[in-house]
């Protein structure tokens, strides 16, 4: 049961980034050598201060190579008007159209809300985070929103495919189409249009203003969610907010042919770094959900269960979400789980 | 400042714009309430449904732009949308006329009435004018539409001072500006380097820089952290909401449109709920606190202090509050308790 599809180890990218991401990555590999994932890194140290183009088209290069990549957050300095975001450049030049980020409530997290699964989408690549602004005479600044139909109804047929293909009932649309007649009218109505496809998955919209109070005082009523770029930055961190925060949510971004797993909110979680006090849970989950991509399905689930069962049965929690173990103490447990459920038949490439 | 605390006890004008629904029911209460307090404030009531003009265009009555352009302050009860689309909304004739540069929302929990949340003491601040609402949008070519968003230094600098001076005089610690400059490095970058040149002349205001993504996150976990938010157009329609589903939604939210030279429009945010209107059910709190924050725009601390803590105190005593509150009183009794209390407090 435990081997690979294709009989040999998959190459994926990895990019431990700034902040809490190298020592997460640290995390990520033990765990999948205790889980014997058939996956071998190949590591690239791109980070806020080794950023420059030819790392980028390095990086871009082995992500379009091996196809999967998992990553720490690149942190921007934004005091520094020509210093671009390299996350965005990435997911520009990689396509990575979707991105996805599912928050769901964790056994044993106290939250204010229980029994939530929210299924982000989110459009990845123009929108606000089209990188065109011009200051056309001193102080006066225009930033450009593009909105393409192009991408617009391709993010709708993947969030209505992702639906399905999860059992999901319900999609609603978040846009600010009364304000942002054209360019959000264009979004709503690509959704629109993609809807009539799945007649038997309910279709909704909401104006981002009245989602972010609805999901403050009844999330309950949402399930899949899909949405352009920079209400999706708002609608994940306040979704991540309720499940319990940045600590335990992953993020997936999907292209034609390639994925890139991180942190659901992109936190570098500058603040907690080198502490051993960060919460590896996010992390983690990317790396199952990439396991997943991989066809991984039981090294996926194990690696998933082992982190719940950790938190859920075992109690033992990292202070964000409640707890006072430290991250090597929470590790320790997860991967004293992860050998529990790793049979001990199978390959173990090391 | 038209007034100052010491002549408080002058009698100051202000245009009433009852509304409809149950804006007449709510705006009767808030002027019973007020009598009862003693707030020097003399109402002159002004209908603003449309009228035809001479060109057979509707129009604002030109009686309602002339008093609020005396007493330049204006307290507002909702709405009807209006049937017949092309005359101006009194919204965009009351923006345009005093340069209503920005919208305060104070969000505040109010105890006896439970919500997950029950910490929450934000005022959100929001630049009015320009941002994504510019309006400014075309299709380039057939599925690719652009839309501007504009940000102005002047616009910028008006609406962070604001929250210095707004923070200043209500005795608040600390404003955090909302901003994504990571991503619109020119736009927000603008608008981050305005509020830090404002903070440096309020060296006892606290200041703070946040993400937007990283204040929403912060926000449903613990928003106690936050005090005063300034920020740009969309965040604030967005976040003000977002607090105000904290503490319970639209219903007993209040909210300020500040425009220049002191000229201001309080009003509250929800509809005219015609499905209760004309039985005495409505609630009119969210109007009342609209008020109590003109009696602070206008210097009126005391009246101010009192009249909250009168329409709190009923609340949360619970015996006389109205349906949407889940109690049973009409809003006449409740509006009755608050005067009785209010007369009480010192
Ligand atoms: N960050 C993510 N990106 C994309 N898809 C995700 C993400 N997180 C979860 N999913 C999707 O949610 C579904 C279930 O997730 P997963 O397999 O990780 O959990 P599980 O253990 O099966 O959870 P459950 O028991 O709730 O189904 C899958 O279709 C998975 O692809
Ligand atoms: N893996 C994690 N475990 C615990 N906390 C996290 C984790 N990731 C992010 N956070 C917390 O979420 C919040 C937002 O993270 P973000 O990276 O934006 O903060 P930062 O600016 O890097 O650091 P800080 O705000 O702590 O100075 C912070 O409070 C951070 O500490
Ligand atoms: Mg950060
Ligand atoms: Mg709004």
């Amino acid at each position: 049961v435990f081997s690979t599809k294709y009989g040999g180890k998959h190459r994926v990218l990895l990019v431990p980034g700034d902040g809490i991401g190298p020592e997460m990555m640290f995390h990520v590999r033990e765990a999948l050598k205790a889980v014997r994932a058939p996956v071998e890194f190949e590591e690239i140290s791109l980070n806020s201060k080794t950023a420059c183009d030819s790392l980028i088209d390095q990086t871009v290069l082995s992500v379009k190579r091996n196809g999967v990549c998992i990553k720490g957050n690149i942190e921007t300095d934004h005091n520094n008007p020509s210093s671009q975001s390299v996350n965005v450049a990435l997911r520009q030049r990689l396509d990575l159209y979707a991105n996805v980020v599912r928050c769901k409530t964790l056994p044993n997290v106290k939250t204010r809300y229980q029994d939530l699964d929210i299924l982000i989408i989110r459009e990845n690549t123009e929108g606000e985070y089209s990188n065109l602004e011009h200051e056309s005479v001193s102080g006066v600044v225009e930033s450009l929103k593009i909105i393409t139909k192009q991408r617009s109804m391709r993010l709708a047929q993947f969030a209505f495919e992702k639906a399905q293909k999860d059992g999901r009932k319900k999609v609603t649309a978040v846009h600010k189409a009364n304000i942002m007649k054209l360019g959000d009218g264009l979004f709503l109505s690509s959704c629109q249009q993609i809807a009539e496809r799945y007649p038997h998955i309910k279709f909704e919209s909401m104006i981002v203003d009245n989602t972010c109070m609805q999901l403050v005082s009844k999330p309950q009523q949402f399930d899949v969610m899909v949405m352009p770029n920079l209400y999706g930055n708002i609608v994940a961190n306040v979704c991540a907010g309720l499940i319990g925060g940045a600590g335990i949510v992953a993020g997936s971004n999907y292209g034609q042919n390639v994925a890139l797993f991180e942190a659901g909110t992109r936190n570098s979680g500058r603040g907690v770094a080198g502490q051993n006090s960060a919460n590896p849970c996010g992390m983690l989950f990317a790396a199952g959900n990439m396991l997943k991509y991989l066809g991984l399905d039981e090294h996926s689930s194990a690696l998933r269960n082992a982190v719940v069962n950790t938190i859920g049965e075992r109690n033992i929690k990292t202070i964000d979400i409640g707890g006072t173990a430290t991250t090597s103490e929470f590790m320790k447990h997860v991967l004293d789980e992860l050998h529990h459920h790793t049979p001990e038949i199978g390959t173990f490439f090391e | 400042r038209l007034l100052s605390h010491s002549t408080a006890q002058q009698l100051r004008k202000v245009t009433l714009i009852p509304g409809d629904g149950i804006g007449t029911e709510i705006s009767a209460s808030v002027q019973k309430i007020f009598e009862a307090a003693g707030a020097p404030i003399e109402w002159e009531a002004v209908d603003v449904t449309p009228v035809k003009g001479v060109d057979g265009k509707f129009r604002i009555p030109q009686k309602a732009i002339d008093s609020v352009n005396l007493t330049k302050i204006g307290l507002k009860g909702p709405l009807a949308t209006p049937i017949g689309k092309g005359h101006q909304s009194l919204n965009l004739a009351l923006r345009k006329q005093f340069n209503l540069f920005a919208n305060v929302r104070p969000c505040k929990s109010i105890e006896g009435y439970k919500t997950p949340y029950d910490d929450v003491d934000i005022i959100t601040i929001r630049e009015n004018t320009e941002g994504e609402y510019s309006g400014i949008e075309h299709t380039i070519v057939p599925g690719v539409v652009q839309s501007i968003k504009l940000i102005t230094e002047q616009a910028s600098r008006r609406v962070t001072e604001y929250a210095f001076k707004y923070a200043t005089s209500n005795k608040r610690e600390k404003v955090t500006v909302v901003h994504k400059a990571n991503i619109m490095r020119l736009s927000d970058g603008l608008f981050l380097k305005c509020a830090r040149e404002s903070a440096e002349q309020y060296p006892n205001i606290q200041f703070e820089e946040m993400y937007l993504d990283t204040v929403c996150l912060k926000m449903v976990q613990d928003p106690s952290q936050f005090d005063v938010l300034v920020m740009p157009n969309l965040y604030g329609d967005i976040l003000s909401d977002l607090c105000a589903g904290l503490i319970g939604g639209l219903g007993l939210t209040p909210s300020g449109n500040i425009g220049e030279a002191g000229s201001a429009i309080f009003e509250a945010v929800h509809g005219t709920a015609p499905d209760i209107a004309g039985q005495d059910k409505a609630n009119p709190t969210a109007l009342l606190l609209s008020a109590v924050m003109m009696l602070r725009h206008l210097d009126m601390f005391d009246y101010a202090r009192r009249i909250e803590q009168a329409c709190f105190d009923t609340i949360r005593d619970g015996k006389n509050i109205t349906g949407d509150l889940g109690g049973k009183a009409k809003c006449s009794e409740f509006t009755d308790e608050i005067c009785n209390r209010v007369k009480d407090l010192q």
